[in-house]
């Protein structure tokens, strides 16, 4: 057993090798079955494809096309609908961020005895069904419902605004949803900030703007970035929300996909456009040079 | 301009701020008493809902199958996820760590719709291959949330771990004990708070799935947010709100008893010295 500090021991590598075979059967092969079945014909049997290679006369034949993945990049539909989630992705990281940073800033900077409730309060709603949160909103953004009630009770409008089923109630419930994704780990950083920095800053003269401007938030900006990317990442395959509060115009990648799937049974097209959006995800973040063991929190 | 002394600014922001969390929240539950307006007038508080939950067996059975899978998904994650926390983060170096990394970064990016169909594709190809599963199985949900689930689970163990010397587990090993009794009596138990914390995160979001769920079971098995999706798409039902109001009910008490047993051990403690 003393094979060095450095040797694995046998748990050691037996743990390992049980991680390793797990994701490579659960996730790492089923994933590339649905890069292989992007290239598979149409046919209508169950399952609704046909055969990769077939063999007539003794000669094999392969069936492979590439028809899904030109749809993809040519059928309007598709293209509109990949436009109109990476806009609303983006709108909801944004918006996230313009939100969340005072907010998670307001709690780093509350007095340490108040810090450790209001983190339980914005992690709490976290905890409590996603789905119910979302259907909340319905009854509140209907035209019957308080916020209309409110904006015709201050006579801001006269009919109510259908806010409900429109690319605006999305955007709001897509905020509403992912913002403690931005908010805990904005405060996780901006807790940390050196406080002595932030003092020595003002015991210099430098103002609260310029202290904000010049120290916070450079020393945050990473994690700014994370927190918009934990929230990039999962809207832009959303497929609940849209569906929930959108109408046509919200359709979206995620309900595309839905539909391919479940309703035109095109299952082949389905898989191209899970592998491209799947691709407009990695491709940023390793252009952006970080590696995934900084993606997946794995960085000392 | 003393730090950390409320501004104006401060509270506005967290009144905002909580006050955005909160409405919808506080909205289920008001109109989870809001009774049956039809028969008793406006603002009478009822628990018309809950009486009517009791009798909708669909929905019982569906919240029963959903605590199960969650459960068990989690319990499988958990173990996973410890494992591959630890192993990351006690070893710098060994073959398969950068393949171990990358695969448990990919449920971070790829989109949920994806891995509902690459497990959907996964399990009607063993079921080619070997007669299992049969139909719908509750089993294939297990494995895919706890497939899910674990890379969330290692991330913050591995923060967990990571995040302290590891002096005690030189000390014990130095003193004769065995790799696997360092493990179990000393890395696993002083990585129980992140370890607790990953298998709640793997729970909720197990508890929460709809997407991933919908390509492995049927309407026939649905889970609880199956069913209340698929609800929705027939009309409002009150009786979501009350579902959501116990649900809220439970996760308060859960979180609420555990800030009072920190707080409650930090005052003996403080006071003790």
């Amino acid at each position: 057993m003393k094979a060095g500090a450095a040797g694995l021991s046998l748990v050691e590598r037996l743990t390992i090798g049980i991680l390793l075979a797990w994701l490579l059967a659960f996730l790492a092969l089923p994933i590339a079955a649905v890069g292989a079945l992007a290239i598979h014909p149409v046919q209508d049997s169950i399952p609704p494809v046909g055969a990769l290679f077939t063999t007539a006369g003794g000669q094999l034949q392969f069936h492979g096309t590439a028809r899904a993945f030109r749809m993809v990049f040519t059928d309007g539909l598709y293209l509109h609908a990949f436009a109109s989630a990476l806009l609303n992705a983006a709108l909801t990281a944004l918006a996230c961020v313009a939100i969340g940073f005072p907010f998670a800033y307001a709690i780093a900077r509350a007095p340490a005895r108040h810090r450790n409730f209001y983190v339980l309060l914005a992690v709490l709603p976290f905890w409590t069904s996603f789905l119910l949160r979302a259907y909340a909103w319905i009854g509140m953004l209907r035209d019957s419902g308080p916020l209309n009630g409110a904006l015709l009770g201050l006579g801001l409008i006269e009919q109510p605004l259908p806010i409900l089923y429109s690319p605006a109630a999305v955007l709001l419930v897509m905020v509403y949803s992912y913002l403690p994704f931005f908010v805990l780990p904005m405060y996780a950083v901006l807790e940390k900030l050196p406080a002595d920095l932030l003092a020595a800053a003002a015991d210099l003269g430098a103002r609260p703007w310029y202290v904000f401007r010049t120290v916070t938030v450079p020393l945050s900006f990473t994690g700014i970035a994370s927190g918009a990317i934990l929230v990039f990442v999962p809207a832009l395959g959303e497929y609940v929300i849209p569906e929930l509060v959108g109408n046509s115009d919200t359709l979206m990648i995620g309900g595309i996909l839905w539909d391919e799937f479940f309703q035109n049974r095109d299952w082949p097209l389905a898989a191209a456009i899970a592998l491209v959006t799947f691709g407009l995800l990695m491709l940023p973040a390793l252009l952006l040079r970080r590696s995934l063991a900084q993606l997946g929190g794995f960085q000392r | 301009m003393s730090a950390g002394k409320p501004r104006a600014w401060q509270t506005v922001v967290l009144v905002l701020g909580f006050g955005f969390f909160y409405v919808p929240i506080a909205w289920i539950v008001y109109f989870s008493f809001a009774g049956d307006l039809s028969a008793l007038g406006e603002g009478a508080v009822s628990l018309h809902w809950y009486r009517a939950l009791l009798d909708n067996e669909a929905l019982q059975s569906a919240a029963l199958r959903s605590l199960v899978l969650a459960l068990l998904s989690s319990a499988v994650a958990t173990v996973l996820g410890t494992m591959a926390g630890v192993a990351l983060a006690r070893r710098s170096a060994f073959a398969g760590r950068a393949l171990l990394i990358a695969l448990l970064a990919v449920p971070i990016f790829a989109p949920e719709i994806l891995l509902g169909f690459a497990f959907l594709m996964l399990f009607a190809a063993l079921q080619a291959a070997t007669g299992w599963p049969q139909g719908k199985d509750l089993m294939t949900l297990v494995i895919a949330h706890a497939t899910l689930g674990a890379p969330i689970v290692a991330s913050v163990v591995f923060a967990r771990v990571a995040g302290r010397d590891h002096a005690l587990e030189d000390a014990a090993r130095d003193l004769g004990a065995r790799p696997l009794r360092v493990l179990l009596t000393i890395t696993v138990p002083l990585a129980a708070p992140g370890i607790v914390s990953g298998a709640l995160l793997a729970t909720t979001l197990s508890f929460d799935d709809i997407v991933t769920s919908s390509f492995l079971a049927g309407p026939e098995n649905a889970t609880l947010p199956m069913a209340i999706f698929s609800g929705l798409h027939v009309g409002l039902d009150p009786q979501i709100n009350a579902i959501g109001t116990l649900m809220l009910a439970g996760v308060a008490t859960v979180v609420g008893v555990s800030f009072a047993a920190t707080a409650s051990h930090r005052w003996r403690r403080n006071r003790g010295s």
